[in-house]
């Protein structure tokens, strides 16, 4: 008598609802985003036409152009992959991009637990200084990274901490801990604690319902923070220029300086690796900092 | 009957906000326990409390004979279904079973057998991969449910895990529900704002206002035999008499002031004296609207004025006023025909009776 119901039925409900109307008549309202008339909706496709053409040629071109075979002019003279594979005899570059992985591995790491932590504490409790800790959170993320910069390079020297790649690793940690939180909290915002105490009424004591259920279930928000600092980290320019030792020259401060040299297909090359890098990372951040439901439902 | 759950001058303070307030009561081993009451009457801060998940302000729990008052919820022999089921999305309906087992030095193939036992036990049979986001609200808390009773619980708490369900599927479930603590013979511990689910299943019911009970009796006593005016009210008999005792013989209290002969209830109490005030009830579908004052052998009578007809399938209910000013409801069975016209018509004059059996004399007031 008390069969289970089907599950199919929740799921099917909501999409007959969007079905569009057989007859749509002159003055039936149109449907959600469209222009009412032809010509605006033209308009507006010229218009995100030149907003995208604006924001996209520049970075199409670098790209179209680390595989031009014309080392000076931007003339055209054919396709040739030789500027990546200079690249890789390239030994300041080389040394650049391991620089950068390091810094961003390890801040990436260090900011993404760190982070984690402040996100948990700041969601589950309410202690003295809660509102300032929140509002000192968000200042790296609001203040001019030039100040912050210059703030950083005076703080090491009135500490004596010499600048190295040590420098600029505590830096990027300093700023990216406030990403991570952010990212974190937002995901926290629609956790369930009745998991939590479910899992304690299973028997799991509170290290074993951490880990067994508080992060797998925040692990989405946990991996688009450290991927979003990661991004940040690796493409970091200002703030590193202030607190870059000898030696700890990073890929982007490496690119700035071949650049003041002249506008290489070398540069042009590493420029769209480091690109491709970031849009990978952040598309991948994006999709895991979707509704929790959305993404697990669909299996 | 042995006790399964002690609860001895319980209090429980939020700041200011006192949410229950020195509750002493015993759930026997094997019963079907029910918290009944409003929102914010303390019932779930109750059950939390026995639960581990709120300590008491003071007073004393415990389960079996083990004062279990200030032991976290991993280390009682009790489980908890919760209203939002609080199943974890990242685990499938099996591993969400199983979850628990581990702790109880299970190894993975005896917990995935045992855990398997227990969807058996709720007819999930066959959901094991699924994850939660793929099951419906009824299978969601059925899963819920097998995760708890897999435990082996010595008390299974249930946070009002049927209120997400629709009408129709929540009756089922209620059966079910029933059935499986009595084939189980575990003792439950419900919460509910429900009265008719309360009914339905409990075997005692506490009713609970202001972080107080106000009344623990089996379940069909608290409906016909409310003590206070508010446990009238929540069991929908909001028909309040008053009048002045005239005399007690025999568990008889005879009452006047409102009939021309005084009015025979029985009650429980001795306390009552000559000229004190007394409260009673009647509830509504035990009144018979007449259109001549009461006839038949000791029928008590009351001339009203008729305010209004309300159809509502099953009953019709007429609500009157009496000459004291006081709103009464009262059922009548539609077991004829529908018709527009009645004997009665609203702003006419009626006679409302009853038996004086049913007459239900509420506890003195102190």
């Amino acid at each position: 008598m008390l069969t289970p119901e089907p599950a199919t039925r929740a799921a099917s409900a909501p999409e007959s609802v969007e079905t569009t109307p057989a007859f749509v008549g002159p003055r039936a309202p149109a449907p959600r985003g469209a222009a009412p008339f032809p010509w605006e909706r033209r308009l507006l496709g010229i218009h995100s036409a030149l907003v995208y053409l604006f924001l996209y040629a520049p970075i199409a071109i670098l790209i179209v152009f680390s595989f031009n075979a014309a080392r000076q002019t931007a003339r055209w003279e054919g396709f040739t992959v030789q500027w990546y594979a200079r690249l890789m005899e390239n030994t300041l570059i080389l040394k650049a991009l391991k620089n950068s992985l390091i810094v961003a591995g390890v801040t990436t790491v260090v900011a993404t637990i760190i982070g984690t932590l402040a996100a948990l504490a700041l969601a589950r409790y309410s202690f003295r200084g809660k509102g300032a800790t929140q509002a000192t959170l968000f200042l790296p993320i609001i203040i001019p990274e030039i100040v912050f910069g210059a703030a950083l390079v005076t703080f090491f020297g009135a500490i004596q901490l010499r600048l190295s790649i040590w420098t600029v690793i505590l830096s990027h940690i300093a700023f990216s801990i406030s990403y991570v939180a952010i990212v974190v909290r937002a995901r926290l915002a629609g956790f369930d604690r009745s998991l939590e105490e479910a899992a304690m009424d299973l028997g799991a004591g509170p290290v074993q319902t951490f880990f067994r259920v508080t992060l797998p279930v925040i692990l989405p928000g946990v991996i688009a923070g450290a991927l979003l600092v990661f991004t940040i980290s690796i493409d970091d320019y200002v703030v590193s220029s202030f607190v870059a030792g000898v030696g700890a020259t990073t890929l982007p401060l490496q690119i700035y300086s071949m650049i003041k040299v002249g506008v290489t297909p070398e540069v042009n090359a590493v420029s769209s690796l480091l690109l491709l890098a970031t849009v990978v990372m952040i598309v991948v951040s994006q999709r895991l900092q979707q509704e929790p439901g959305k993404g697990e439902s669909r299996r | 009957m042995s006790v399964s759950v002690d609860i001895a001058g319980v209090t429980k303070r939020f700041g200011d906000f006192v949410a229950v307030d020195r509750v002493s009561l015993q759930i026997r081993k094997g019963e079907f326990f029910s918290l009944l009451g409003p929102s914010g009457c303390g019932k779930t801060t109750l059950l939390r409390m026995i639960g581990g998940f709120e300590f008491p302000t003071e007073g004393v729990i415990r389960i079996g004979d083990r004062d279990v008052t200030w032991l976290p919820p991993y280390k009682r022999p009790v489980n908890m279904v919760f209203q939002s089921s609080a199943l974890f999305p990242h685990l499938t309906v099996i591993e969400n079973v199983a979850f628990g087992l581990r702790y109880k030095g299970l190894n993975n193939g005896a917990a995935k057998q045992k855990a398997r036992d227990a969807l058996a036990l709720v007819r999930l049979e066959g959901f094991e991969d699924r994850p939660p986001a793929q099951l419906s609200g009824g299978q969601r808390q059925r899963v819920a449910l097998a995760r708890a009773l897999a435990m082996e619980p010595e008390v299974l708490l249930l946070d009002e895990p049927l209120a997400a369900l629709d009408q129709k599927l929540r009756k089922e479930v209620q059966l079910e529900l029933k059935n499986l603590q009595k084939s189980l013979g575990l003792t439950f511990v419900f919460v509910t704002h429900d009265q008719e689910e309360a009914l339905t299943m409990s075997d005692r019911i506490a009713v609970m206002n202001q972080g107080r009970v106000e009344q623990l009796d089996a379940s069909h006593h608290v409906f016909e035999y409310p003590k206070t005016e508010f446990v009238a009210q929540f069991m929908g008999a909001p028909n309040f008499f008053t009048g002045v005792v005239k005399s007690l013989a025999e568990g008889l209290l005879y009452i006047g002031g409102r009939t021309e002969a005084d009015i025979r209830a029985r009650t429980t109490s001795d306390t009552w004296r000559p000229n004190d005030p007394v409260r009673f009830v009647v509830r509504p579908e035990k009144l018979d609207l007449r259109t001549k004052s009461g006839t038949s052998d000791g029928e008590v009578s009351i001339e009203v004025t008729i305010e209004d007809r309300v159809y509502q399938g099953v009953n019709t209910v007429w609500v009157v006023r009496g000459d004291d000013g006081e709103r009464y409801m009262i059922y009548e069975q539609n077991d004829r025909p529908f018709q527009e016209s009645s004997r009665f018509r609203v702003g006419g004059r009626a006679f409302m009776s009853w038996n004086p059996r049913d007459t239900v004399v509420l506890e003195k007031k102190s």
